[in-house]
């Protein structure tokens, strides 16, 4: 057992655990954080896709010691009432179906946004590609994000 | 319209049958708490809070497909309450929701049509009847508006939470008078989803979100071959792992037993079990191919026989002959299978992300021995299904467990469980022939489809094994279709769409190279064959016309069009697609689709556009056997469509008033044959085989 320090959604955290248990079921089983979801365990679905460092990382593969020291953030730590322009795109354009794959596709289109304000079709496949929906909400999920890029530029234009 | 309410059957009405509260098991929400205490229950669908909460009761599960949105729907319009404020509860398993609690083969509309709406009905009568009462004036001066019921004459208001509790002990009506749809102000309207809010910042409780004091995960080891059962076990390693609590035999394999899932798993990975792999360990997927080759030369049981094919053929000016085969296929939900179960003493209860309720529930009875009022089940939010949860396998484990080891536990498939414990689509099939006259037309078709049967025969015929292809609507005078049952032993079941899945396929790209062989094009052909079924070919000449059916497309594009009837809906698809560089692109899919009365455009929107990206993955992924095994372990060996791949798609609606049909399922079929005959209409290269293989299109 290992003991580990990281910030988790913005306060800090320890953990007793494994040092090789993912991140995935620390955050499920030991947090509570049910958000984060599992898929496949072999980094294949993105549905636990989470951000360290504000980078998208899938949980599944992440060995909890190797988030010590790191700030990790989930689908419940993304934003306050589900203000962030990617939710708030997702919630106009009705994109969830099952919705369980949402959370992974909401943490991959958040960090794609981060990186490129205004994410091409071809930015959009290359961000999303890990990341699976048997519903098949594709095609929303491309145009949620482009509305992402407008609603995220219009609230940047009012500050 | 006037409908009789039938008072001991499914709708019961009332503070007779009401009891007034609501208690339930399992409420983890103070806000639930307070308004399942203290709301008036009008009748098994309605209840009404004091402070306006509508609470409606989905007696069916949400696995995507939009159905808490759609009944809300049907029972609002007629209850004339605000949408704003209702609130929405699954309920448990009970008579009063029919005979057999569940979602499977797209039925939850039209199954729901009359009796939700009867149940809004009534609620709304009863709380006019209790402001008439109030107001001491007959209830013909009383209108019910937006959660108000009105004085028509002095413009006085009562609202429906002041109602409620009388409204509950007033007499349900014997009949009701349902709406007008000219006053539909919900049914037929865009709608949103009433689930997305709690979909978008990860508070939706899936089946795998359940989390109770003191619950333990397990994870099952099962027999790598199929009917294989423990010979021995050896746990000494898996329980040196951190967390583990223990191993134990169950009926289906080795549960270990654990903190966390992790653990669970870590554990399973240094168990060692020995199988008796029994009787399907010889089984493999060639084998399996060569037989269907072999029984294809053999007639087989029938299922239609309109004329004399035979001799139809025999005397054909040109005769067409191909074969199809199609894999078996996984479900591959994203959420996996899992199920939380806590069996006390003398009770049961039992939280599952379940397409069957009623199938829950008899296991939990099955294996408890309790008697089925002692078994409770919650119903969850479901990370799809697509029909593998409709089974209750799943769920007889984590209630087996449970009582083994007397505490709540939740047990958890991994992906490699999902794709290699699965009941597959069965692997199908299907060799075709028929003959034209002089003129290219078809005058006989004969179908010979094989595959593993499920749920039961009828004189030797699969009612899944031959739906899609007994049931065609085309014209041709002599039709002969057989079937022959060639089980291996590899467990199959429903898959979205189910027999239609793969039938659809081979009808469809066959109907396309009788097209080919008379010189015709397919959708002429498809029109002329389509005179007596006016819906399906109202559906077929809305896509084709949507579509450019014949205008110019760049080089190297290809159209192909496909039709279906299927859960009581029409469907007609034209496909854009094309070889790039050796591999299959789909670049654009227009669907035209009457399912009679719509409820939410927007959620058959939805569904068209979902059952179509689940067709895709058809032409992407199989399940192979091998020594009785799955070789699939997981999402690298068994793709499915990803984003990049996804095709612009444009749905167009023919609104009919015909009874609702289902939607669910009804574009999944026609999509892989529309892709496969646009393939085709490119590059002269016919998809006969499924999975679509680089050799084939080379």
């Amino acid at each position: 057992m290992a003991s580990v320090k990281f910030t988790l959604n913005g306060k800090s955290q320890i953990v007793d655990a494994v040092p090789a248990m993912p991140l995935l079921w620390v955050l499920r089983d030991q947090l509570g954080l049910t958000g984060t979801k599992f898929g496949c365990g072999m980094s294949l679905c993105g549905a636990c896709t989470v951000h360290i460092n504000g980078q998208p990382v899938r949980s599944c593969v992440t060995p909890i010691s190797s988030v010590a020291g790191k700030t990790v953030v989930t689908i419940e730590g993304l934003s306050a009432n589900a203000s962030h322009p990617i939710q708030k795109a997702w919630v106009e354009q009705d994109v969830p179906q099952c919705g369980y794959c949402q959370s992974g596709q909401i943490m991959t289109a958040s960090a794609l946004l981060a990186k490129t304000a205004h994410p091409s079709d071809a930015d959009i496949d290359e961000a999303m590609h890990g990341n699976i929906c048997r519903c098949g909400t594709y095609d929303m999920i491309r145009s949620a994000i482009h509305r992402a890029a407008e609603i995220a530029r219009t609230e940047g234009g009012r500050r | 319209m006037t409908a009789a309410v039938n008072r001991r059957g499914f709708l019961k009405a009332g503070a007779a049958t009401a009891g007034g509260l609501l208690v339930s098991f399992y409420l983890p929400e103070e806000s639930k708490i307070s308004a399942a205490m203290t709301s008036a229950k009008l009748n098994a669908f309605v209840h009404v809070s004091p402070d306006d909460t509508v609470t409606l009761f989905i007696h069916k599960a949400e696995m995507g497909q939009g159905t808490v949105t759609s009944l809300s729907m049907l029972l609002a319009e007629e209850l004339e309450c605000d949408w704003s404020k209702i609130h929405t509860e699954f309920p448990g398993v009970s008579s009063e929701y029919g005979p057999y609690q569940g979602v499977f083969g797209s039925q939850s509309i039209r199954t729901s049509w009359m009796p939700l709406r009867k149940a809004g009905a009534t609620a709304r009568e009863m709380l006019i009847q209790a402001a008439a009462q109030q107001w001491n004036v007959d209830k013909s001066r009383c209108r019910a508006e937006k959660s108000w019921i009105v004085n028509s004459d002095s413009g006085a208001r009562l609202s429906y939470g002041s109602l409620a509790d009388a409204a509950s002990k007033v007499a349900p009506p014997t009949n009701i008078t349902l709406k007008d749809p000219a006053q539909f102000r919900l049914i037929g309207k865009p709608t949103k989803r009433l689930d997305t809010a709690e979909k978008v910042n990860g508070s939706a409780t899936f089946g795998l979100d359940v989390r109770l004091p003191g619950m333990l995960h397990a994870v099952v080891e099962r027999s790598p071959v199929f009917g294989g059962k423990v010979a021995s076990f050896d746990a000494s390693k898996s329980k040196t792992i951190p967390g583990v609590k223990d191993v134990i035999q169950i009926s289906n394999g080795v549960a270990v037993i654990a903190e966390n899932t992790w653990s669970a798993m870590e554990g399973r990975r240094v168990l060692k079990v020995t199988w008796d792999e029994g009787a399907i360990a010889s089984i493999s997927s060639t084998g399996i191919s060569k037989n269907f080759a072999d029984y294809s030369e053999r007639p087989g049981a029938v299922a239609r026989k309109d004329g004399d094919a035979a001799s139809a053929l025999q005397t054909a000016s040109k005769k067409v002959e191909t074969v199809y085969e199609t894999p078996f296929l996984a479900h591959a939900p994203m959420e996996p299978l899992n199920c939380v179960a806590h069996v006390h003493a003398d009770t049961c209860e039992i939280w599952a992300s379940t397409q069957g309720q009623s199938a829950a529930r008899e296991e939990g009875v099955r294996i408890t021995g309790f008697p089925p009022e002692k078994v409770k089940v919650y119903t969850e939010f479901m990370g799809g299904g697509f029909g593998r949860r409709a089974r209750g396998d799943y769920v007889a484990e984590a209630v087996e467990v449970s009582k083994a080891i007397g505490a709540p536990v939740q047990v958890t498939w991994s992906r490699e469980d999902d794709l290699q414990q699965d009941f597959y689509r069965p692997a199908a099939y299907g060799r075709f022939t028929a003959g034209l006259d002089a003129d290219g037309w078809p005058t006989a078709l004969s179908a010979r489809l094989i595959c593993s049967p499920f749920g039961g025969l009828s004189n030797g015929v699969s009612r899944t094994g031959v739906e899609g292809v007994v049931d065609l609507l085309y014209s041709v005078p002599n039709i002969l279709v057989d079937y022959h049952a060639l089980d291996p032993g590899i467990p199959v079941s429903y898959w979205r769409s189910v027999g239609y899945s793969q039938n659809t396929f081979f009808l469809e790209s066959f109907i396309d190279e009788i097209a080919k062989a008379g010189g015709k094009d397919p959708l002429e052909l498809r029109l002329r064959l389509l005179q007596n079924a006016p819906r399906l070919k109202a559906v077929l000449e809305l896509a084709a016309n949507k579509a450019g059916w014949g205008k110019p497309l760049p080089a190297g594009h290809g159209r192909g069009i496909s039709v279906v009837n299927n859960i009581g809906s029409f469907t007609a698809q034209v496909a854009e697609a094309s070889l790039d560089g050796g591999k299959l692109r789909v670049h654009r899919v227009v669907c035209a689709v009457d399912c009679g009365y719509v409820v939410n455009p927007s959620g058959i929107d939805q569904q068209i556009r979902s059952g179509i990206v689940f067709g895709l993955s058809a032409l992407k992924g199989g399940i192979t056997i091998d020594r009785g095994r799955v070789q699939q372990q997981n999402f690298h060996q068994y793709d499915v469509l990803r984003m990049e791949e996804m095709p612009k798609v444009e749905v167009h609606l023919l609104a009919t008033r015909n009874s609702p049909g289902g939607i669910g399922e009804a574009s999944t079929p026609g999509i892989v044959p529309a892709v496969a005959n646009a393939i085709f209409a490119a590059t002269g290269k016919r998809i006969r085989r499924l999975p679509v293989s680089a050799e084939e299109l080379a």
